[in-house]
């Protein structure tokens, strides 16, 4: 009996090692194909399985787009997603898995802690990262990944001046999650630029991933210290638990939010009265009236039967800005994903693009886009711009 | 000359070399596939990983299967052996230039951290049984993680400075930088990690925990586990011994800990890699490996890092597929109905075996 | 007056925390196992009312009721499959077979329902009380929440002590073998206690979810931790002490994070956990309660 369970556990490791390595040599180094490969990863199990989805499906929205209409230069695009489960040690096996497979062009990671690490990775091997959503300054240090979202410190500087500058209150109220480095970063320089622009924090506090269910405490100190507003840098799932505990205890400030608020209407049956008077600073308003974002979100509720949120938007425009670079060094889908890197990198301070998330977006020496954020508040179920 | 061997004889120490033989040949063939440069990305990267995993099993098998003590904590050993590693990785990474005395230094510092929190938990809650002492195990662990996540620690021309919870109580001068920078966690560790260094490091934790439970004191531990109020009434020192192995153990998984550090240059505290949910998985390593097996803790630690990976074409049914396999493989261990039917096969193959020899 | 409501809002997260204490600690009782995936059986329980109502339009009543069937069904389903066969191994084989299910059920639930959020909507029609001039607002949900469990305890506390099927449940929990000897049917008893305990995680789930409205397969995994340390904290395999645990923990939770710090509430309740083992090792109601199930 012994010796069977012996044999079986041997022949599983050779199993698992034979089609490890299966596979191997030939495909490195990228090249030699006919299609440009682009990778992408994110989280699409675990808890932050939300926003890996959302990048994953836009991202093979926008790849089949691009496809359909005859690909880049006739050349078709080829589109793989792997899961990271958001953890940083999975990441890197996800991006070793797309490098496998031939991956040419990163367009990743979906959070900013696995992306800090498979940045390091992207600029050992040159290669050309375009992250959709990981915020972080520290994702962009090196000088091949780029951003679409906004930096966690620019958006905490423009809330805090936007606050400020139209006099939307005088005394403030934080809820962050401490746990997460998105919100954290944002919660930090929201509180340095208060401090400058004469804002009085009465109260800022926080939650954990370990305890995001109940914020009746926190939203109790907001209420006694007076608080006239309450910022609140995180995203709409807890955003919408907070909305509805402050409305049982008859809290109503005015709820001011960054780009993870954005999907709050969208969160399947929510009673968006409740919603009601939010503010929120954000590049994608999913119903926005211009045609790019119309035909995005429809395009999107199409396939996967649900509005977009930032995520997927900032994702879609990922790919097209991807396709615009490629279209403007005029690199052939047979480079190294390192000779690509070195082209595609060069152009993309020259490049001038109009996505869903922003008009006429451009990128910085650093990497960071620059794009204007819409100040919008949700009136009767939907985004109304803000002077 | 016949005599000196003559401890050879001994199954339980025939099987510690085996263990010894199969980590070692393991490695040798590694080495040489990528040397031969057959070896994909996505293994090549995945090697330190799994020397973590094995380590950290190799911890929690002592404490599980020799001290038969529950612990749902040792991701909490593992971030403490990985923190403060780390840590002093980035506070010296400019004075000390040699990689390998680097790492010694981070890893004698980690492993001593982790053996004293493992030694200082130990104290009260090796009080507790069973599934008290499980509970009171998970929650130090997340204490530990929960406290990293608030802990701020930073560096300028006055010294370190250390704050909990306001990261402007640091009081830092204009070029203060932080070293640890609450749930950031610490940045720009130094990659010191690699395959060798891993592998040295899981026959360095082989090496203790087998003679260990070889020794006086190991009998001592399984005595204590298999009937401690016999143990007690001869007289052994049940909580002293009880102490021993627990910080041993904690201090293996804290030099688990450390192999991770080094391997990422990121390094935060989040539920999937020091919560509870690890200390689990490293629970479920260890308990399919056959609870009193180093070597098997150490094959299933491979097996279930690598598994997911190998599942990775199934995309979306992936981790579904992933948790069908662990229940089977249970089941398969466990299940009377299974046992019977691999008795059956077993028999047949024994059979076979024999019938050649015959021949 | 803020310290009165922060005490309500700990009793109302505690009574939650109770009513999922109570499933494991039931089954503790009788199958001496964990059963991690109690948390995520809850889960299903929610979707089950999430889509039955919002999808179907079907009466919150009838959704609960089916969604109860649905868990006791699966509590059953799961028992006969991954732990039946495990019933003479070591107990931390059927834990990690625990483990196992649950990572099933919640990436099953990912694929079917997908990882969006989904909005629940309270299926409890109880109006909030304000007093002291709306200073203090009492929600309807949480005194529902608080009766309903209360009513679970005593009415589980009677079914023990007054009926056959309930003394079979201790008898079984006292000595498995005895209490084969002696008649007591043992598989049934323990599928009993089973569908009894995931009948509960169905409740649980919709007053877990009305109360905190947001659903995703990952919903359960949390409160459950925190009911299994909750359990623990009154004495596993206690009745009485899993409800009293599971209200001291949510007032500790609370209470930690309004007067210490919100950044280290699990900090707090964690190291109040372990003080109280430490005093008392068996946990509050641990061995002095007889009915031990």
């Amino acid at each position: 009996m012994k010796s069977l369970k012996k044999l079986l556990s041997l022949s599983l490791v050779c199993v698992l090692a034979v089609s490890a390595l299966v596979g191997c040599g030939g495909k490195k180094g990228g090249g030699n194909s006919d299609t440009y490969k682009i990778g992408g990863i994110g989280p699409t199990t675990g808890e932050a399985a939300i926003y890996g989805t959302a990048v994953s499906n836009a991202a093979k929205l926008a790849v089949d787009e691009i496809n359909a209409a005859g690909g880049i230069d006739g050349k078709k695009i080829e589109f793989d997603f792997q899961d990271d489960q958001n953890d940083t040690e999975k990441a890197v096996n996800a991006y070793n898995t797309l490098k496998d497979w031939g991956m040419q062009i990163l367009m990743g990671t979906v959070t900013t802690q696995p992306c800090v690490e498979v940045a390091g990775k992207t600029a050992a091997d040159n290669m050309f990262q375009l992250t959709p959503s990981a915020s972080s300054t520290d994702v962009i240090v090196n000088d091949n990944a780029f951003q679409v979202c906004f930096t966690d410190p620019n958006q905490g500087l423009v809330s805090a001046d936007y606050i400020a500058d139209n006099a939307l209150a005088k005394k403030v109220a934080i809820i962050y999650d401490s746990s997460s480095v998105y919100s954290s970063g944002i919660e930090e320089q929201f509180v340095k630029e208060a401090a400058v622009k004469g804002l009085e924090i009465v109260a800022n506090e926080a939650f954990t991933t370990d305890s995001k269910t109940d914020f009746s405490t926190q939203l109790q100190k907001a209420q006694d210290g007076g608080a006239e507003l309450l910022f609140l840098p995180i995203y709409y799932t807890e955003a919408s638990i907070i909305l509805t505990q402050a409305n049982t205890m008859g809290f109503k400030p005015v709820f001011f939010g960054v780009d993870g608020m954005d999907g709050i209407l969208g969160v399947e049956n929510f009673d968006t009265s409740l919603a009601e008077g939010v503010m929120l600073l954000t590049p994608f308003a999913a119903d926005a009236e211009d045609e790019a974002t119309q035909n995005f979100v429809k395009a999107y509720q199409d396939a996967y039967g649900e509005v977009p949120n930032q995520f997927a938007a900032d994702a879609y425009d990922a790919i097209y800005i991807i396709k615009a670079a490629i279209e403007k060094t005029g690199v052939k889908p047979d480079l190294s994903a390192g000779e690509m890197g070195d082209a595609l990198k060069s152009v993309m301070s020259e490049l001038s693009i109009d996505g869903v998330t922003g008009k006429s977006m451009t990128w910085d020496e650093q990497g960071a886009v620059s794009k204007s954020p819409m100040a919008v508040v949700i009136e009767n179920g939907a985004y109304k711009a803000m002077q | 000359m016949k005599d000196k061997f003559n401890f050879l004889k001994n199954s339980s120490v025939k099987s510690m070399f085996v263990t010894y033989a199969i980590v070692i040949v393991a490695y040798l063939v590694m080495e040489a596939l990528m040397f031969t440069g057959s070896v994909n990305y996505l293994l090549m990267d995945l090697l330190v990983p799994l020397c973590v995993y094995s380590i950290v099993a190799i911890g929690l098998c002592l404490c599980v299967g020799y001290l038969g003590e529950l612990s749902l904590g040792h991701a909490g050993f593992m971030c403490i052996g990985a923190f403060t590693s780390a840590t002093f990785s980035s506070l010296t990474k400019e004075f000390i230039s040699n990689e390998i005395v680097a790492f010694l230094l981070a890893f004698v510092i980690g492993t001593i951290f982790a053996g004293l929190f493992g030694f200082l938990i130990g104290i009260p809650v090796l009080r507790l049984r069973g599934d008290y002492l499980a509970i009171v195990t998970l929650a130090f662990g997340e204490i530990i993680k929960n406290i990293i996540n608030v802990l701020f620690i930073g560096k300028d021309s006055k010294g370190i400075h250390v704050a909990i919870v306001d990261p402007d109580a640091l009081k830092m001068e204009a070029d203060g930088k932080y070293i640890i920078n609450g749930a950031k966690g610490i940045s720009g560790t130094p990659h010191l990690s690699n395959f060798t260094i891993g592998v040295i490091l899981i026959l360095i934790s082989l090496f203790i925990v087998y003679n260990l439970v070889h020794s006086r004191s190991g009998r001592a531990v399984m005595a204590i586990r298999d009937n401690r109020i016999a143990a007690e009434s001869v007289g052994l020192n049940v909580t002293g011994y009880k102490l021993m192995a627990f910080s041993i153990s904690a201090a293996i998984a804290g030099a688990g800990g450390v192999l991770y550090a080094h391997n990422l240059s990121t390094l935060t505290a989040t539920p999937a890699n020091f919560g509870y949910n690890m200390s689990i998985m490293i629970l479920v390593f260890v308990v399919l490996g056959g609870m009193r097996s180093f070597r098997g803790s150490i094959i299933a630690a491979v097996l279930l890092t690598m598994l997911p990976e190998m599942l990775r074409g199934l995309s979306d049914y992936r981790m579904l597929i992933y948790s069908v396999v662990l229940i089977a493989m249970m089941l398969f261990n466990w299940s009377p109905k299974f046992k019977e039917l691999r008795s059956k096969y077993a028999g047949v193959f024994k059979r076979n075996k024999k019938s050649k020899e015959a021949v | 007056m803020s310290f009165i409501s922060y005490l309500i809002n700990g009793i109302s997260l505690g009574s939650i925390y109770a009513i999922i204490a109570l499933g494991y600690t039931m089954v503790y009782g009788i199958a001496k196992m964990l059963n991690f995936a109690h948390g995520d059986v809850i889960m299903i329980g929610c979707y089950v009312v999430f889509t039955t109502v919002t999808g179907l339009g079907l009466n919150p009543y009838l959704s609960i009721l089916l969604s109860v069937i649905v868990c006791t069904v699966l509590g059953v389903v799961i028992e006969k499959i991954a732990y039946k066969p495990l019933r003479k191994a070591p107990p931390l084989a059927v834990l990690i077979t625990a483990i196992g299910v649950s990572y099933f059920l919640q990436n099953f639930a990912l694929l079917i329902f997908g990882a969006d959020t989904k909005s629940f909507t309270s299926v409890i029609p109880m109006n909030n009380i304000k007093l002291a001039g709306d200073k203090l607002v009492i929600s309807g949900v949480a005194m529902v929440t608080v009766c309903i469990c209360i009513v679970i305890m005593l009415a589980l506390m009677t079914f023990i002590k007054r009926t056959k099927a309930g003394q079979a449940m201790l008898a079984v929990s006292e000595d498995k073998d005895a209490a084969q000897l002696m008649g007591v049917n043992v598989n049934g008893t323990i599928s009993l206690t089973f569908a009894i305990g995931s009948g509960l995680a169905a409740i649980a789930g919709v007053l877990l979810c009305s109360a905190y409205p947001t659903l995703t397969p990952y919903t359960g995994s949390m409160p459950g931790i925190k009911a299994f340390t909750a359990a623990v904290f009154g004495g596993i395999g206690s009745i009485p002490g899993a409800f009293i645990g599971g209200i001291l923990l949510g007032i500790i939770e609370i209470l930690g994070k309004a007067y210490i710090s919100s950044q280290l509430s699990d900090a707090i309740v964690f190291a109040v956990l372990i003080i109280v083992l430490l005093v008392r090792p068996t946990g509050i109601l641990g061995k002095a309660v007889h009915e031990k199930v």
